[in-house]
């Protein structure tokens, strides 16, 4: 495959403090137990993609990134660890790293994405149109708890969100109208001249933008050249695309495309046999204009894979997702995992203890080496290595990750315990973020609040 | 033919019987059939004759939909005849539909109304309709069979009472040309629920001038899939409920169907009337908005797709034809002559007589005419009893009944030659003229027919101007009948009818001619220009920086809307507060009249308050004074008068500022003459209750910050703040 993949990492997201920290960048944050940029790479190893880009944000980050994965992947994958300056934006690292991209097309994808869907699907239906962009887009996920839980922000979460504005045409492949962040506030506006061109558009505002995009390289560094300006793929760059298609200011390959079929020779006619093969699409019946002759117009295509709802898609980009997919990944996308559940659906490795009379209960994962005292009880919670947890604890709907001291008595819920965290006697915990190293001392008792260490 | 009659008969019959049978005994189905369209653009010739008596194939057009109706299972219906009621009401009752088993016409007449609106609440008086009814207008033409239909429509209604209407939609064949509805009517935007098919938005009197329809944000909160159509034609076939016709009446500004029900439902979000849509696939449905709708719906009849209404079904009085190869249709006793060519997909009716040598092509023949040798015919409606002298030649023209072309006369496409017309010899009538023994009205007649397009307004004014600017003719006015004659050639009659200049650019888009190809590349250059804006603001912005930036630009449209509107708003409510003053009445009901002013421009209870202020400060202002003092007296007055009304809208604070800062405004800009005495007023105001300290108060804190030369007045009350605050000080 003439594809190369990025996989952007990010660095340390501002909106997850106080779950990631210099030491844990977020592509490193475990999603049961495993960081969450692993389901990005087992994904693309499952799609046979095995040369990638991985660009982290910020120095510090990229050595843990890059150390880690040359760890976990030496033989198995052939890994570029890029570091670019932080708060470039997407946008901004792409053109950081232009010299690297060589392939006809590029395929980038968010590191924090936890998905089941097939890399592979997005690059098919990017080829089958020659396309210039290709998003793939999925359901928007339904954040909070299912079940009649504790979170107090269920009130909140309970429509789901609204993170895209979609338009398409009728066979749903082509994209035709984004809209993204702050435009969602306002009155939709939709071209009149691309819904002439198309007929009939469906605006879906419940789907999203999942991240993962196939470019075409050319364009994609024509435009990160010429728009100096655009920081965000998702913001920028897809919206100017999507915007322009039907009056393209891209030059592919430097020259109009009806040269670019003599140069590219047996690629370009292949595509075309392709394309004829199908009805040709509203793009090419609009560039043939009213006489229906030669080409007058200039147009490019952009193109959506929609994920089917059965398919498992989330971004980790916010604290609340970040519990969602940790309940998910081993609860009902536990095929995401690669574990195997056991017959009372959980995972308690062989190395953990468990005292007398202390209940694990499904959709539950206890790790490596950690011990829990007596009388405990744990629901719908990820446990992390090397815990210690004294008697009579209480953990529901909450991640503990590794090394976390837990005291008698104590009850967390709805709460992520980040790793080297100690709680003492009696602690009571419900939604909070308890950062890394930090020390909550007894009989303490919290709600909503993210603790954490002072910043030196 | 009998066979075919028969069958015709059955379709219909097997139409009926598919309907629910218990329904139909309960409650018969009635339709109002507007036999008036009460628009004009259909004259000359609707100025001698009713749109719905214009034969369409050799049929008038109303009874295309009368047969449908019939065969669709309607028991009642009420025809509505305005223009030239007595002539339709003659020909229905000469016509065999007031004996028809089952079906009853009954029709209902007025000469003063000017709209489907007033038509509509007419019949609500009359207190005729009873259930669900359907509400078409005389010139379409359809096969689409309701059952399916009507039975989602009353499903809705039980599930739903306020789903009021469902409108029949069918995908529009795209012209590929225009890329619009090929019925020459206005392009059309509608965005529909996938789901429910509910219509969310509607939009054919498109704004050229914006690129962008705009949804409303509620809109897509609500219901997270729309569809947004620019590729279906409105049939203009509505099922609807009783509800309808008092909805007309409880809103009497309501005229058009369109452009004011179906708009008025949509955006009136506190009845929650829902209007539903059903799109047909297979049937047809169409109604004759123009000439290019006649035009087009006429080739479909000939080429069958409105089966069974076609030429040679007897479906309601007309002759017997016969279908021959290639789409052509003869009915009996031509005389033919056997050098003449008729080409295919062309209608010839009863008793014509056609030359040697005429070539005729794609065209219908009325009744009766006689066409000479060599003449050439094109894409053209001659109608009955037409006398084509030789060598004529018509292109894309319609010709009316008892019209005289001498010989060698030509008619340029896009030509409409109304009743009894003569044309001279050798004379060419150019492009787009329309040409009738009756002048020009100089003035609208509305009784008759009433056009809400804009393009209306200007139709006659400039006939005289055109008249004279005729260079063929130099400098014969178009009042004396004498000088018109030549203008059709020696031994015509008749007068050509001028087009205004709004309407010239249009005439191609309605007319029956072809659309030509200098319209078609102007036409996709525009679409391009259109591109070329939109891409053009966007690479200014790309270069500025990042969307926010576009998001910017739009909002400053939207407040330039709004500003307009709240301009607007302010008039309204001065006008309203200076009436209460002259005609004394009584202060709740101003608060009223001011609230539903408030609703219908959609403005803030801050607004309100705004508005008001300024209109008492204005008449405050207006109120004969010598001296300052004397004004400020007067503003005392006013305002102890009406502080009710006033007060009504201060519910919170923030209201209170926005009546300091509206007053600051003033004194600025239009009320100079308050300015010494802002604090006073103030004063008087504090005084009065009106104003709170905090809102005082949080106004000077606010103006902290602000330029020097925005704290004028801040300067100028000091001292009362100043007291303010120490009072309140002492209070604590």
């Amino acid at each position: 495959m003439d594809f190369q993949v990025v996989v952007l990492a990010g660095g340390t997201s501002k909106k997850l403090v106080p779950l990631v920290s210099k030491e844990v960048p977020k592509a490193l944050l475990p999603v049961a137990n495993r960081p969450v940029l692993s389901y990005v790479l087992e994904q693309l190893e499952l799609s046979n993609i095995k040369d990638l880009i991985v660009v982290v944000e910020g120095a510090d980050a990229a050595l843990c990134v890059g150390g880690w994965i040359s760890a976990a992947y030496v033989d198995r994958l052939h890994v570029e660890v890029a570091t670019v300056p932080e708060d470039v934006g997407t946008a901004g690292a792409l053109r950081a790293i232009a010299h690297h991209l060589t392939a006809k097309d590029v395929l980038v994808v968010s590191g924090d994405l936890v998905s089941d869907v097939p890399p592979g699907a997005v690059t098919a239906a990017h080829r089958r149109h020659d396309a210039v962009v290709t998003a793939m887009i999925c359901s928007v996920p339904v954040s909070g708890l299912s079940e009649a839980g504790s979170s107090g922000a269920k009130d909140k979460t309970k429509k789901p969100g609204r993170y895209n504005i979609i338009g398409m045409d009728p066979t749903k492949q082509f994209l035709l109208h984004i809209a993204t962040g702050a435009e969602l506030e306002k009155d939709t506006r939709i071209r009149k001249s691309i819904l002439r061109a198309v007929g009939q558009m469906d605006i879906r505002a419940d789907l999203m933008d999942a991240h993962m995009y196939a470019f075409n390289r050319s364009v994609l560094q024509e435009v990160l050249d010429q728009k100096d300006k655009f920081q965000s793929l998702k913001q920028d760059v897809l919206p100017y695309l999507v915007r322009s298609q039907l009056k393209s200011e891209i030059l592919i390959n430097g020259a109009p495309q009806g040269q670019q079929a003599k140069e590219n020779g047996n690629d370009k006619v292949s595509y075309r046999i392709l394309a004829n093969a199908s009805t040709p699409s509203f793009h090419e019946l609009y560039a043939l204009g009213p006489n229906g002759s030669a080409p007058v117009r200039r147009t490019h295509k952009c193109c959506v894979y929609i994920a089917s709802n059965s398919k498992y898609c989330v971004r980790l980009n916010s604290i609340q997702a970040f519990m969602d997919i940790n309940r998910d990944v081993i609860g009902e996308a536990n095929h995401l995992s690669g574990y195997n559940f056991s017959a009372q659906n959980n995972i308690i490795h062989p190395s953990a203890e468990l005292g007398s009379k202390t209940t694990v209960g499904p959709h539950c994962m206890l790790g490596e080496g950690s011990q829990m005292g007596d009388k405990c009880s744990v629901k719908r919670s990820v446990i992390g290595r090397h815990c210690r947890i004294g008697s009579n604890v209480k953990v529901v709907n909450s991640v503990v990750m590794n090394h976390v001291t837990i005291g008698d008595g104590c009850s967390i819920q709805g709460s992520v315990i980040c790793s080297n965290a100690q709680l003492q006697e009696r602690v009571a915990l419900k939604d909070c973020q308890v950062g890394l190293g930090y020390v909550v001392s007894a009989g303490c008792e919290y709600k909503g609040e993210s603790l954490a260490r002072k910043e030196k | 033919m009998g066979a075919q009659k028969k069958r015709a008969a059955a379709a219909a019959a097997a139409a009926r019987v598919s309907e629910d049978p218990d329904d139909l005994a309960r409650q018969p189905l009635q339709a109002i059939l507007l036999a008036d369209s009460f628009t004009t653009k259909f004259r000359p010739i609707t100025l001698e004759r009713p749109k719905v008596l214009l034969p369409l194939v050799n049929v008038p057009m109303i009874n295309y939909t009368l047969a449908w109706l019939e065969a669709a299972g309607v028991a009642e219906v009420f025809v509505f005849c305005c223009a030239h009621s007595k002539q339709v009401i003659d020909y229905l009752e000469n016509s065999e539909w007031f004996s028809q088993p089952n079906f009853t016409v009954k029709t209902i007449e007025s000469h003063n109304i000017i709209s489907a609106g007033d038509a509509l609440r007419l019949i609500y008086e009359q207190n005729v309709i009873h259930g669900d009814f359907v509400l078409i207008s005389g010139d379409t033409v359809s096969n689409m069979s309701l059952t399916q239909a009507l039975q989602e429509h009353k499903e809705r209604k039980k599930k739903d009472n306020n789903a009021v209407m469902t409108m029949i939609i069918k995908k529009s064949k795209p012209s590929p040309i225009t890329r619009q509805s090929r019925l020459g009517t206005d392009e059309l935007f509608m965005a529909i629920d996938p789901n429910t098919k509910q219509l969310l938005y509607y939009e054919d009197k498109a704004d050229h001038s914006k690129g962008t329809i705009c949804l409303d944000k509620m809109l897509l909160a609500e219901n997270p899939s729309i569809s947004l159509h620019n590729d279906k034609q409105d049939c203009y076939i509505d099922i609807c409920s009783p509800e309808v016709l008092s909805l007309f009446t409880d809103n009497f500004d309501y005229q058009h169907l369109r452009r004011h029900f179906v708009k008025g439902l949509l955006l009136d979000d506190i009845m929650g009337y829902k209007i539903f849509t059903h799109e047909i696939h297979s049937s047809y449905a169409a109604r004759i908005d123009n000439y290019r709708s006649y035009d087009i719906v006429s080739k479909d009849i000939i080429q069958r797709w409105t089966y069974p209404y076609v030429p040679d079904v007897k479906f309601c009085g007309n002759r017997a034809t016969k279908l021959e190869r290639r789409g052509m249709y003869r009915a009996l006793e031509i005389e033919q002559s056997r050098s003449a060519q008729v080409g295919s997909f062309t209608v010839i009716g009863y008793g014509t007589k056609i030359g040697s040598n005429s070539k005729i092509s794609d065209s219908v023949i009325g009744e009766g005419c006689t066409i000479g040798s060599n003449v050439l015919i094109e894409g053209s409606y001659i109608w009955d009893n037409v006398i084509i002298e030789d060598g004529c030649e018509l292109r894309h023209v319609i010709v009316c009944d008892g019209v005289i072309m001498k010989a060698g006369a030509v008619l340029k496409p896009g030509v409409v030659l109304s009743f009894k017309v003569v044309i001279g010899e050798r004379f060419v009538v150019p492009a787009y003229s329309k040409v009738s023994l009756l002048q020009q009205p100089t003035v609208h007649d509305s009784d008759e027919e009433l056009e809400y397009a804009d393009n209306s307004s200007g139709t006659v004014e400039f006939s005289s101007i055109q008249g004279t600017a005729d260079q063929s003719n130099g400098e014969m006015t178009s009042e004396s009948s004498e000088a018109h004659k030549p203008k059709l050639g020696t031994g015509g009659v008749g007068y050509i009818w001028s087009i205004c200049e709004g309407g010239q650019e249009e005439e191609w888009r309605h007319s029956v001619a072809p659309i030509p190809e200098d319209k078609l590349t102007e036409l996709s250059e525009a679409m391009d220009d259109d591109q070329e804006l939109v891409t053009q603001d966007r690479t200014a912005l790309s270069t500025s920086g990042e969307l926010i930036s576009d998001s910017n630009a739009s909002e400053g449209d939207d407040n330039e809307d709004s500003k307009d509107d709240s301009v607007y708003f302010e008039k309204e409510v001065e006008a309203t507060f200076l009436r209460a003053v002259e005609e004394n009445v009584k202060v709740d009901h101003v608060i009223l009249e001011v609230n539903s002013l408030r609703l219908s421009y959609n403005m803030t209870s801050a607004d309100c308050a705004g508005a008001v202020f300024y209109s008492m400060m204005k008449l405050a202002i207006k109120t004969p004074h010598s001296s300052a003092s004397e004004l400020q007296q007067n503003t005392a007055n006013i305002i102890t008068t009406w502080q009710k009304l006033l007060k009504s809208y201060l519910l919170e604070i923030d209201e209170e500022i926005e009546i300091i800062l509206k007053f600051e405004e003033m004194c600025l800009e239009s009320a100079k003459e308050f300015s010494p005495l802002f604090a006073r007023i103030l004063h008087i105001l504090y005084d009065k209750d009106i104003l709170q300290e905090d809102a005082i108060l949080r106004w000077a804190d606010e103006k902290e910050g602000a330029d020097e030369s925005d704290k004028v007045f801040v300067r100028q009350s000091e001292k009362f703040i100043q007291w303010l605050r120490e009072a309140s000080e002492e209070e604590d």
